[in-house]
């Protein structure tokens, strides 16, 4: 099983954390039109490659972190606790 | 090259084995892109070799190229489990997957090759009171969209699939079931290849290791495709990449609502028939059948994260096989021969994206998911009518990629397991 590294625990087995989607997604002003809403909800970038992923470290500490993944290779360069 | 066109039958191979097989010629040509198409699809695989089966042959298009990166039949069409249903929940999927799974029906006559499908049957198994009274509700709204579906007791389950474990005093106890007596299994090989000596045999050119590169849009139009085999032109383009849709979207300057996730499957070693039909179970998370050749073929679930590696990680694997053994306790003495993955392009409502892009000329049939498979006939055939007349069929039109925007999605999220 992979290891993930968790900014709180260290590196945990894979099956402790949940993926939570794409990092780094603003919500957008109250009043914005559906086109808007629709982009903030369901359209992603959904990488080849490089991505920043907001997972939870479920089975663990319980904490969000963002972690720097490859979604070819899978390796996992990095993580850090959620803004 | 010799023509291409030859008829298959009984009598053909009766002819040819006496000609010791000398007789036998290529069942498609393998073209070199043209520069100019009136219609050029993206995707080498079951959705986009039916596309280009139908505008020829429904819509009189024959100046259609389908390109493919790879080999035909390569992706998802070659690593899926075959099983063809159309037990869905809204009236729009039943009309969607119920005419895939009719036209899947006739499918080897139409296109003289035999694509093996068996309409063994498919059950879906309840474990609990709760799971089989939401069941009868699901089963309840499919017959009223005029699909077959039968809710079975937990003995009429055990006597179709009698190595399932009986016992009671389990976690997942069989309690009833849900089946669907026209679903099956079919080859997905055959499917791929049918419909591309089909659509060969018509005039489209099929191109191999050409794989696009980039986007030429002038004015919000796509006019013209980069690929590694050079410039090819066309009124119109259709993309049906699957996993790759984001990424080719993005080319085109423009996102859409998928993520790509890796589904995988695998294969035990073959035995001899022990099951003849196709099993289910949510509670499980796994579903099996048997292949002609014997191996028993099983998937689960989507992988924990979105991922473009067509392999699956180990998690998921140990899970599918824990739920199979749960199931079918004998199968515990057999050993997994091969497991793969696949990359599918899951929709935030479970449902598939047809229509027009955001880009003008370019049109998308994706979001497919885990279930691409069992909707290519009807794929083909809606996609073909949308590329062939610049609007939608009846029966695509609520699958418009504006249903984001509106709200009116078609949440199939719980159409069984991954399918």
């Amino acid at each position: 099983m992979q290891q993930f590294p968790c900014p709180w625990c260290g590196n945990r087995a894979e099956g402790e954390f949940r993926y939570a989607g794409d990092a780094g997604i603003d919500r957008p002003e109250r009043m914005v039109d559906d086109k808007a809403w629709a982009q903030y909800l369901h359209f992603r970038r959904n990488a080849k490659g490089a991505a920043q992923e907001l997972w939870i470290h479920s089975s663990g500490c319980g904490r969000w972190i963002v972690l720097s993944r490859d979604t070819v290779t899978h390796v996992v360069t990095g993580s850090e606790p959620m803004a | 090259m010799n023509a291409v066109k030859k008829h298959y039958s009984g009598w053909s191979v009766l002819q040819e084995g006496l000609r010791g097989q000398t007789g036998w010629t290529k069942a498609w040509h393998d073209r070199d892109p043209a520069p100019r198409y009136d219609v050029v699809i993206i995707g080498g695989g079951g959705h986009g070799l039916a596309t280009a089966y139908y505008l020829a042959r429904t819509h009189g298009i024959t100046r259609v190229a389908v390109i493919e990166k790879g080999w035909i039949g390569g992706g998802n069409t070659g690593r899926n489990t075959t099983i063809i249903r159309s037990n869905y929940f809204y009236p729009e999927s039943a009309a969607l997957y119920d005419l895939s799974v009719s036209l899947y029906e006739g499918l080897s006559r139409a296109l003289n090759y035999n694509i093996m499908f068996s309409q063994r049957g498919m059950i879906e198994v309840a474990h609990s009171e709760a799971e089989l009274e939401m069941m009868c509700r699901a089963a309840n709204a499919m017959r009223i969209n005029g699909v077959d579906i039968e809710i079975i007791d937990r003995d009429e389950v055990l006597r179709l699939a009698p190595l399932l474990a009986a016992d009671l005093n389990v976690r997942w106890p069989v309690l009833g079931g849900q089946i669907q007596r026209r679903a099956g299994v079919a080859r997905h090989d055959a499917v791929a290849w049918g419909y591309a000596r089909a659509a060969d045999s018509l005039g489209v050119h099929i191109i191999q290791n050409c794989e696009v590169i980039g986007v030429a849009i002038e004015r919000g139009r796509v006019t013209a495709i980069e690929t590694s085999r050079g410039r090819i032109v066309a009124d119109r383009f259709g993309m049906a990449v699957a996993g790759h849709s984001s990424v080719l979207a993005g080319m085109a300057g423009f996102a859409l609502p998928l993520q790509s996730y890796t589904l995988q499957a695998m294969v035990s070693e073959p035995v001899k028939p022990c099951l003849d039909v196709v099993v289910a179970s949510s509670s499980h998370g796994a579903y099996v059948s048997q292949s002609d050749k014997g191996e028993l073929v099983m998937g689960g679930n989507l992988d924990r994260c979105p991922s473009y590696a067509q392999r699956g990680n180990f998690p998921v694997t140990q899970s599918v096989v824990a739920s199979l053994i749960e199931m079918f306790p004998a199968f515990a003495s057999l050993k997994l021969m091969r497991q793969w993955g696949g990359i599918v392009d899951t929709s935030p409502d479970n449902s598939p994206i047809l229509g027009p892009s955001p880009m003008e000329g370019l049109y998308l049939n994706c979001g497919w998911g885990t279930g691409g498979f069992k909707a290519i006939p009807a794929g083909g055939t809606l996609f073909a009518h949308i590329l062939a007349t610049g609007r939608h069929h009846p029966i695509s039109a609520p699958f418009d990629l504006t249903r984001f925007d509106s709200g009116a999605t078609i949440d199939e999220g719980h159409a069984g397991v991954a399918h």
